[in-house]
């Protein structure tokens, strides 16, 4: 489209009703940044809405008194190990489900979206527990894998449906056997899906929340569990839990700035066939 | 669809590696399906059969076999049950009407390319991939009735302070509309997508034919977006009646003192981990289930029917 030097009344309609969108969507996230820096005092105090002298207090609290690292490395180590776990049982999965038009299959798979959390985990407490599992880390990196395994064969069966199936026959006639096939040729292919398919189960399984609610333990306790260690029965620590929910929430943003593209496509995926 | 008559050249080759190329469509996709196979099924059946018992305190066998007792029971429960199906109907309508509209309406501003694009799409994915618990937190310190953001905007508009959260009646409301910010922005995607996959053809036919812009929209777009406008309903709507993080972030435990937060899935939570009521809590799911089944099969049969 042709951009005209004049403004028509729509376009000026348009980027006033942008502009709204955007700092609505913005305005709050700022806030909480903003109130991360402020002591508890300043929170309280209307007057310093604006006009503050940002404090780090609340984030050495963070990181020093309630031990964050630990809480950073947990959530680190489950959703990077969730996600890998995906994508190993869920690429050729995908590519299967694929080639073969294995509608019932996938469905077993999508299931897992719509069935209620809460239903799973009274029974996965049960075993769990009695294998010794729960509060460690194998029971949470399952689980967290409940949620990305199917978005990772979501994502890639649309991908893989969209990959040309011609490539793969003519290194077939060249002698490759049909996994090596899958392997040297629609693999490499299938870079861009499979990394839109690991970056959403990274984002989903960082998110997380009742899963890891249930089934962490003390030690094992992933950020978004842990951010409640500011809110006391009487009164919440306002400062610290700002601050709290700024250090989960910021790096995933970060990552998904970056890797705008592939976050974009990874949710709207199967979003068009309708 | 793919052709399975593909060149075999396993002459050559021995064995497992034989078997595993002639077997892979299921060698591949078994290690999914049996993992995902196992972490429902045992579960799902599980908590049918304790939803016919009276398990309370363990989930162990001391329970008894008691028919459909728990569901007599859970269905004439007006004081809790109840109240937490309209919830749970109510947040989800009322959520999913609002994303839908505004979403449909963001969508359409962003559909033609302009300056500023960029800017405008980071702004849509950071509510969306920001953590559900910390955007709770975030909205409890602006709506809090006392220093929060939301009553000082108010007050320079000369509107008293409002509970919001902490309010019986406008807790809900409140929680819908962080659902709202959180959301819209992944309905605004999905239709773009649409939007951006549709022929320019039969608008700009339309348009030779003079009709106006809303004419277009209401006569060529949307009937063309129909689809995917099933397709972001069905996604939000399921993921809605599941709401969890948000209102355990706002109320906590129990939907509030009130239980005024309290939908069919913090119900159920706290049937199950505060109470442990078993048999009730898995009658609860169970018909909860049904519910989002229910639903779901609804409005995939009515897209069926407009795809004829």
């Amino acid at each position: 489209m042709a951009r005209r030097k004049r403004r028509t009344p729509y376009q000026v309609f348009r980027a006033v009703a942008l502009a709204v969108v955007v700092v609505s969507l913005i305005a709050p996230l700022l806030w909480m940044v903003a109130a991360s820096f402020k002591t508890n005092v300043d929170i309280y105090d209307s007057g310093k809405a604006f006009a503050f002298t940002p404090v780090l207090d609340n984030y050495t609290k963070v990181l020093d008194q309630a031990n964050y690292l630990q809480f950073i490395g947990n959530s680190l180590w489950v959703a990077f190990a969730a996600t890998v776990l995906s994508l190993i049982l869920g690429v050729p999965a995908a590519y299967s489900m694929s080639r073969f038009n294995m509608k019932k299959s996938a469905l077993v798979v999508l299931m897992a979206r719509v069935i209620p959390g809460v239903s799973l985990l009274v029974p996965w407490y049960y075993v769990f527990s009695n294998l010794k599992l729960v509060g460690g880390f194998t029971v949470l990196i399952l689980s967290h894998m409940f949620v990305s395994l199917p978005l990772v064969v979501y994502i890639l069966m649309g991908f893989f449906d969209g990959l040309p199936l011609e490539l793969e026959e003519s290194a077939q006639v060249d002698g490759l056997t049909p996994i090596g096939a899958f392997r040297r040729i629609t693999l490499p292919l299938s870079a861009p899906g499979i990394a839109t398919a690991g970056i959403l189960s990274f984002i989903f399984s960082w998110n997380n929340f009742m899963f890891a609610l249930v089934l962490s333990g003390a030690d094992t306790k992933t950020l978004p569990v842990a951010i409640f260690d500011f809110v006391g029965y009487a009164s919440i620590d306002w400062g610290g839990l700002m601050a709290a929910s700024t250090v989960v929430t910021l790096p995933i943003m970060l990552i998904a700035l970056f890797v705008q593209k592939y976050v974009v496509s990874g949710l709207t995926a199967g979003a068009t066939k309708g | 669809m793919a052709s399975l008559a593909s060149p075999q050249p396993s002459g050559e080759l021995t064995g497992w590696t034989r078997w595993a190329n002639n077997n892979r469509k299921w060698l591949f996709a078994a290690p999914a399906m049996t993992f995902v196979g196992a972490l429902i099924i045992f579960p799902l059946a599980w908590t049918i059969y304790l939803s016919l018992t009276d398990a309370e305190g363990s989930v162990r066998a001391e329970s008894e076999f008691i028919g459909f007792a728990n569901y007599l029971e859970v269905l004439s429960d007006t004081d809790r049950f109840w109240p937490a199906v309209l919830r749970t109907v109510g947040f989800t309508g009322v959520a999913l009407l609002f994303e839908i509209v505004l979403g449909m309406a963001v969508a359409l501003l962003l559909w033609r390319p302009f300056r500023g694009e960029r800017w405008v799409r980071v702004a849509i994915l950071l509510p969306l991939v920001a953590t559900p618990v910390a955007v709770g937190m975030m909205w409890r310190l602006i709506f809090d009735p006392n220093i929060g953001m939301a009553n000082q905007i108010l007050g320079w508009v000369g509107i008293g302070p409002q509970p919001w959260l902490a309010g019986q009646h406008s807790a809900l409301p409140t929680t819908i509309f962080i659902d709202i910010w959180q959301w819209t922005p992944m309905v605004v995607l999905i239709l773009l997508a649409g939007l951006t996959s549709l022929s320019n053809e039969p608008d700009e036919a339309a348009r030779v034919d003079g009709a106006s812009a809303w004419q277009r929209f209401r006569h060529v777009t949307l009937p063309l977006l129909m689809p995917t406008v099933i397709v972001a309903i069905l996604l939000r709507g399921i993921d809605a009646l599941k709401t969890f993080d948000i209102l355990y972030a706002t109320k906590g435990r129990g939907g509030g003192s009130f239980h005024e937060v309290e939908t069919l899935n913090v119900y159920a939570y706290g049937l199950s981990f505060d109470y442990n009521e078993y048999g009730i809590s898995s009658t609860v799911l169970i018909i909860f289930f049904l519910i989002i089944i229910g639903s779901m099969w609804a409005l995939t049969s009515r897209r069926k029917k407009g795809a004829q």
